[in-house]
């Protein structure tokens, strides 16, 4: 795994539908400047930049890496941008970490972005070649088929989604920085409003945020104020279409969970970690990737959700903030993930803490469930 | 006997406008417009009036003799809409009124703000003048305020010219032709469809070409409430078909059915349009439909 490496230093901004106040860099600098202050640091003190984001074409700035340099401190460091999709939040804060573990440098910041008050995104991933195979359909029409086969394989009762969709907003009315606030959200709620993506209803689809998040990541020797220890990182990949790939249940993100619990030492996720913050964009993904993750056996997640040992006050904690189905800034939203958990694990989680949260999993996915990013972090010295 | 009453237009107006002197304050802030900049006047008590007053409204007072430019831009604190403007207005299409507090002044004075629309109004929003050129020394030297830059629309277009993959070009040349061509990856022993050059799995070059009949088992689908461009109506199904002999599902509309009728293992088979209206495209394949086979087992 290489070097110890600690995150120093959490930044993020009030998730929000419209942030016309700021321009892209104006958002992504408060995200970095409040990082600086919760590390004591400066720009001056960071040896590097990671900049992760979505496609280009969501907000058609091409290269954003090169315009957000000046806002981002980069002048004169090294600075590169991450691209894994919906996954590279989670990849962000990867890319940065391996620079420290690897030795290359002692602090990095790592910042994702999104302002999709102004980006184009279901236009940009359907944009309708002359000549296509494959019917193109969004997000929403490309998961609710997965999750509709995730319900008949397991036999999950059809309100298993509602109740994630409810859990994880409860636990965004405690998060400052969460986007949606709904007051009074229970499952009569969720159930009135209407089906998008049979079965996906309104309320268990994630908002469209504009937001940044950013992370000092610290070696050893430069560590300042409170930190939270990386214990493992990995990431995987699969191809989208191959025969035989199970969407549902996907195997790199098998073998991307085995990968970092080897590295943590982790050999029962659900006893082990003590919250985790999991890419859970429509609510069905609570139950699938409690599976895929090894927190249940396969066709049992749906009852670790049912029995409410997930909500915040459960024996397994999962985004406690709120998650992605409470704000979601595509390219921000797998950092923030990677954040929450170093947050929980520093004791700095607020409102939405979890009492003595020890180690915590960070976890993002992306493209068609084919890009899988995940960190263990822990209060203690790996 | 009666009569019609007697009616007549009549103009009340005194040729030429009545003259009226401006004293020295009021004609300072008129002049100071002539020449393009908005002042204000102090009052014994410090606070700036625009537009300026002779006599402090607080104290009845006369204000003092200092003068302090304001502006450029300031801030609307109260607005009201006209949907239709009338021939006296300064703007000949809908505009808002507007008490705008211009920045430096204690007060606020009326004018127009020319919007476009009154989803822009709002309180707070920053206005700046728009100045006429030829200025005679009044209020309509500004002829309207408008809104602030704060957003601009930034032109994204890239032409270029798509040239089909050699393995896309023969199966929509296959689906032209009513087929659907696969290619089984010799090392794996998988059937793709669409044909594709090489194996996901392991790599290899697909030599083999096979052609599948157009029938299928729908796997998995959503009912989509949100309308699409293909599929205008709603709701639509979008499914993952396994044809037949192939190993990987396509993702295909599925119609000639209610969509809650649909269902996972149901048997489908493809609705061709006319042979003689078929295209190298999927268009070619209006949708899959129901075949009335039993149900496969998933």
């Amino acid at each position: 795994m290489g070097n110890r490496c600690a995150v120093i230093g959490v930044g993020q901004t009030k998730y929000t539908t419209k942030r016309q106040d700021v321009s892209i860099a104006g958002l992504v600098r408060e995200a970095a400047l409040r990082a600086l202050e919760d590390a004591g640091l400066t720009f001056a003190d960071i040896d590097a930049v990671v900049v992760g984001k979505a496609p280009d074409l969501f907000e058609g700035v091409m290269m954003p890496e090169a315009y957000l340099a000046d806002a981002l401190g980069a002048a004169g460091k090294p600075m590169m941008r991450v691209h894994t999709a919906g996954s590279v939040g989670g990849s962000t804060a990867l890319v940065g970490a391996s620079l420290i573990q690897g030795g290359v440098h002692d602090r990095v910041l790592v910042v994702a972005f999104e302002k999709q008050s102004e980006s184009n995104a279901t236009w940009a991933l359907s944009t309708h070649l002359p000549f296509n195979a494959s019917l193109v359909v969004g997000a929403g029409g490309y998961f609710a088929p997965h999750i509709r086969e995730y319900i008949r394989r397991s036999g999950a009762p059809a309100h298993i989604g509602t109740l994630v969709a409810v859990k994880d907003r409860l636990n965004a009315l405690k998060n400052p920085y969460a986007h949606l606030k709904i007051h009074g959200i229970s499952r009569e709620m969720v159930e009135s409003t209407p089906m998008l993506w049979e079965p996906i209803r309104y309320l268990e689809t994630c908002p469209s945020s504009d937001g940044a998040c950013a992370m000092v990541l610290a070696s050893e020797q430069a560590v300042t104020g409170t930190p939270a220890w990386v214990h493992g990182t990995a990431m995987r990949s699969e191809p989208i279409f191959r025969a035989g790939r199970d969407t549902v249940n996907p195997q790199a993100g098998k073998d991307c969970a085995a990968d970092v619990y080897g590295q943590a030492g982790i050999a029962d996720p659900r006893r082990d970690i003590d919250v985790a913050e999991v890419y859970v964009p429509f609510s069905w993904y609570e139950p699938m990737w409690l599976e895929n993750l090894g927190f249940a056996a396969e066709g049992e997640g749906w009852k670790l959700t049912e029995s409410g040992a997930t909500a915040l006050d459960g024996d397994i904690p999962w985004n406690a903030s709120g998650g992605v189905l409470s704000s979601n800034p595509i390219g921000a939203s797998g950092l923030i993930r990677f954040a929450e958990a170093a947050l929980q694990v520093r004791g700095m989680a607020g409102e939405h803490q979890v009492d003595g949260a020890r180690r915590a999993l960070g976890h993002a996915y992306g493209g068609g469930a084919q890009f899988f990013a995940m960190w263990i972090v822990g209060s203690e010295k790996p | 006997m009666t009569s019609e009453p007697l009616v007549a237009d009549h103009v009340l107006e005194f040729p030429g406008g009545y003259t009226r002197s401006t004293g020295p304050v009021i004609g300072r802030f008129l002049t100071e417009l002539r020449d393009g900049r908005v002042v204000g006047v102090k009052t014994a008590g410090g606070r700036v009036l625009v537009p300026p007053l002779e006599y402090d409204p607080a104290t009845g007072e006369p204000v003092t003799g200092e003068w302090v430019e304001v502006g450029p831009a300031g801030t609307v604190t109260a607005w009201a809409w006209v949907h239709e403007p009338r021939k006296e207005h300064p703007l000949d299409r809908p505009f808002a009124w507007a008490l705008i507090r211009m920045d430096g002044a204690d007060t606020a004075l009326v004018h127009a703000v020319d919007a476009g629309n009154p989803k822009a109004m709002r309180p707070g929003l920053r206005v700046r003048p728009r100045w006429k050129t030829d200025r005679e020394g009044g209020i309509t030297d500004i002829a309207c305020f408008v809104p602030e830059v704060t957003m601009i629309v930034s032109p994204t277009r890239a032409e270029y010219r798509i040239r089909a993959s050699a393995s896309l070009t023969r199966f929509l040349e296959g689906i032209r032709d009513g087929v659907f061509r696969g290619g089984r990856c010799a090392a794996c022993d998988k059937v793709y469809v669409p044909i594709r050059v090489s194996c996901p799995e392991c790599g290899n070059v697909i030599g083999e070409e096979v052609e599948l009949p157009g029938t299928g088992t729908v796997t998995t689908f959503a009912i989509n409430n949100l309308p699409d461009p293909r599929a205008p109506e709603v709701p639509f199904i979008s499914a993952y078909i396994l044809l037949d002999g192939a190993d990987i599902p396509m993702i295909a509309l599925v119609g000639g059915v209610p969509a809650h009728e649909v269902r996972q293992g149901m048997r489908v088979r493809a609705e061709w349009a006319p042979a003689e209206e078929r295209t190298p495209s999927m268009s070619s394949v209006k949708w899959f439909t129901p075949t009335g086979e039993p149900d496969v087992e998933l």
